[in-house]
């Protein structure tokens, strides 16, 4: 514990602009995580545990579509869409055959492919650590804002993850893909009864939850190093962060991933060992205080 | 429950413990008495945590809490205090039970995945003070230095015979006393709890102090897991505490079958032995062990001890259920 250390950067501008910036990419990747797990856990019912498989493929996918072509934007794409792809596919052939049982089934299947899909990473790309690189567009000087550095890929990072949310917050309360999706998590019976195909709904839903974290596995991919079982610690948090914010909420998942965000960034200064307990501290202390987190809403 | 079964159920147990104490004298491999100590730590393990999950329906993804618990408290009252086993392993269970009831008291208020949750944060939070408080746990290294054993009572745990037979009396007195446990009105009372909490309040039973007092039950035995695990490898590691045991014994219960009492033991017996045979022939260990994970989610809903109990008592209602 270093509890000098934290004072002395909440004191400088430099460090806390620095530290900040740090946090809000943390929290916005973690976001896009956790709002896929928060969507599927809705409308799906299903708890996700392989969501962060989903986050290391797309990771992988990107660096290997980037290697190919040369171009970060068709390797995020290219991310996002493959493992939206292996979601409906694992939705509609393993998924779909545990809905309805216990809880402890899904995760049975779940937790039989965090051990595959680190297997097969393993076999396709070697375990040795893999770095995208930073790509040439993003390779300039840092903004430096009021002593602290705050380098150009953050801010791109910041403001596509804000873009993802704003939109989906838009699709899910205005369009009506986004009110079917709504109504299948209150009532699937009701939704299925109007005519709609609620398998497509589910496969649907499970592929934009695979789709996102794709994306933020394919954003993540420069600034962090790619190696099997990365999924594993991502996925830890983005639950910390739905269960802090409610599960199923958006909202919840933005302000619980912030919080997860700016705990990570400054914890790792003044408590660089005990940065993963100050999470899980601030998660009892929200259950605690809120048994169904933040936002949360009370079942019947 | 009346006496005769009673001391049927005695009588197996020293059956039990009779036959795996001539094991090693009929098989002498150093292989298998290791197994079998291995096996009493995860079979406790898993069991215990059965009695939440099977029993109560309160599905804990942090009883990992209490192995990790139990391993180090044990281990560093031997090491650090000097005290005698008897004693540290008192006070092991007091510790388990203490912790329990604090993180039952809090936990058991929350509802199913908030619960899940809420006690895999607790577990997590231990793993991350064993992690930083490195002069006392010795951080990510684990306690290093081995386990003093001083002999006590004429039993020298420091002799692999003595350490064997210790084990598995731990393993077949705590697994008698929680087949006992299941068997009483208060086991009874869980399963209803399991099945219908609302109609057993309203039976004026407080729901939440059998819920307490079973995760305090399950604790305690989940800390003498810890404690055969930290005397078996001498020493107490992180990997303890950390969410993947808890995921382990989960499956093994998934694995044996969860609603019966000797499940969770038959599923650490499979997977202790896919783990050692697997591992020895390919380096690809979570593909094989994930591929026959899935096989048994998809194909063996009930687990194997399960699906031969109800085949039984299907064949036996059939037998009842005949025309003679």
């Amino acid at each position: 514990m270093d509890h000098q250390a934290l004072l002395s950067c909440i004191s400088t501008t430099s460090c806390v602009i620095t530290q900040l910036t740090g946090g809000l990419i943390i929290g916005m990747l973690l976001f896009l995580v956790a709002a896929g797990l928060s969507l599927i856990f809705g409308v799906l019912k299903v708890v996700n545990f392989m969501h962060g498989s989903l986050y290391m493929l797309g990771a992988y996918f990107a660096y290997t579509i980037y290697n190919v072509t040369g171009s970060y934007t068709v390797a995020v794409i290219g991310a996002g869409l493959g493992v939206g792809l292996f979601g409906l596919v694992f939705e509609r052939v393993f998924m779909s055959r545990v809905y309805g049982e216990d809880v402890l089934m899904q995760l049975l299947v779940c937790y039989a492919f965090i051990l595959i899909l680190d297997d097969v990473v393993k076999i396709v790309w070697g375990p040795e650590f893999k770095a995208l690189g930073m790509p040439p567009a993003f390779a300039l000087p840092p903004f430096v804002v009021a002593g602290g550095i705050v380098p150009v890929f953050y801010l791109f990072l910041i403001a596509i993850t804000l873009l993802i949310a704003i939109g989906l917050g838009f699709a899910t309360a205005k369009t009506r893909i986004g009110k079917i999706v709504r109504a299948a998590a209150v009532n699937p019976s009701m939704v299925s009864a109007l005519g709609i195909n609620t398998t497509l709904v589910y496969g649907g839903v499970f592929a934009l939850g695979g789709i996102l974290a794709g994306l933020a596995g394919g954003l993540a991919a420069p600034v962090r190093s790619l190696v099997p079982g990365m999924g594993f610690s991502i996925v830890i948090e983005s639950f910390i962060v739905t269960v802090i914010g409610g599960m199923g909420s958006m909202a919840g998942a933005l302000v619980g991933a912030l919080m997860i965000g700016l705990v990570r960034s400054f914890g790792s200064i003044g408590f660089p060992l005990f940065t993963e307990g100050l999470m899980f501290l601030l998660m009892t202390a929200i259950l605690i205080a809120k048994p169904r987190g933040l936002f949360g809403k009370e079942e019947r | 429950m009346s006496k005769g079964s009673t001391a049927r159920d005695i009588g197996l147990a020293i059956a039990a413990l009779v036959i795996l104490a001539l094991l090693p004298h009929i098989f002498p491999s150093k292989a298998l008495s290791d197994f079998v100590i291995r096996l009493s730590a995860f079979a406790l393990f898993a069991t215990s945590l059965n009695l939440l999950v099977g029993y109560t329906g309160l599905v804990s993804f942090g009883h990992g809490l209490f192995f990790g618990l139990g391993a180090y408290s044990f281990a560093l009252m031997m090491q650090k205090l000097g005290t005698s086993i008897p004693a540290a392993f008192g006070l092991t269970i007091l510790v388990s039970a203490g912790v329990a009831l604090v993180v039952g008291a809090i936990c058991i208020r929350l509802k199913e995945i908030y619960f899940s949750f809420l006690t895999l944060a607790f577990q997590m939070l231990l793993h991350s003070i064993i992690i930083a408080w490195t002069p006392v746990t010795g951080g990510d290294q684990g306690l290093t230095g081995g386990i003093p054993r001083p002999p006590f009572l004429g039993i020298d745990l420091a002799q692999p015979s003595h350490l064997y037979l210790f084990c598995c009396t731990l393993l077949v007195v705590s697994l008698y006393i929680m087949w006992h446990l299941v068997r009483s009105p208060f086991g009874y009372t869980l399963r209803m709890i399991r099945d219908n909490p609302h109609r057993v309040s309203f039976l004026g039973i407080k729901v939440w102090r059998m819920r307490l007092a079973v995760f305090v039950v399950a604790g305690i035995f989940g800390g003498v897991g810890g404690v055969v695990m930290s005397l078996f490898v001498s020493s107490a590691y992180p990997d303890f505490a950390y969410w993947t045991i808890s995921g382990e014994a989960v499956f093994m219960i998934m694995m044996g079958g969860i609603g019966v009492f000797f499940g969770p033991l038959f599923g650490a017996v499979i997977l202790l032995l896919l783990n050692d045979f697997v591992t020895k022939i390919t380096e690809h260990y979570g593909l094989v062990l994930g591929i026959i994970i899935l096989a048994f989610a998809l194909g063996l809903r009930k687990g194997l001890l399960g699906v031969i109990t109800e085949y039984f008592r299907e064949r036996r209602a059939a037998r009842a259920g005949a025309p003679s």
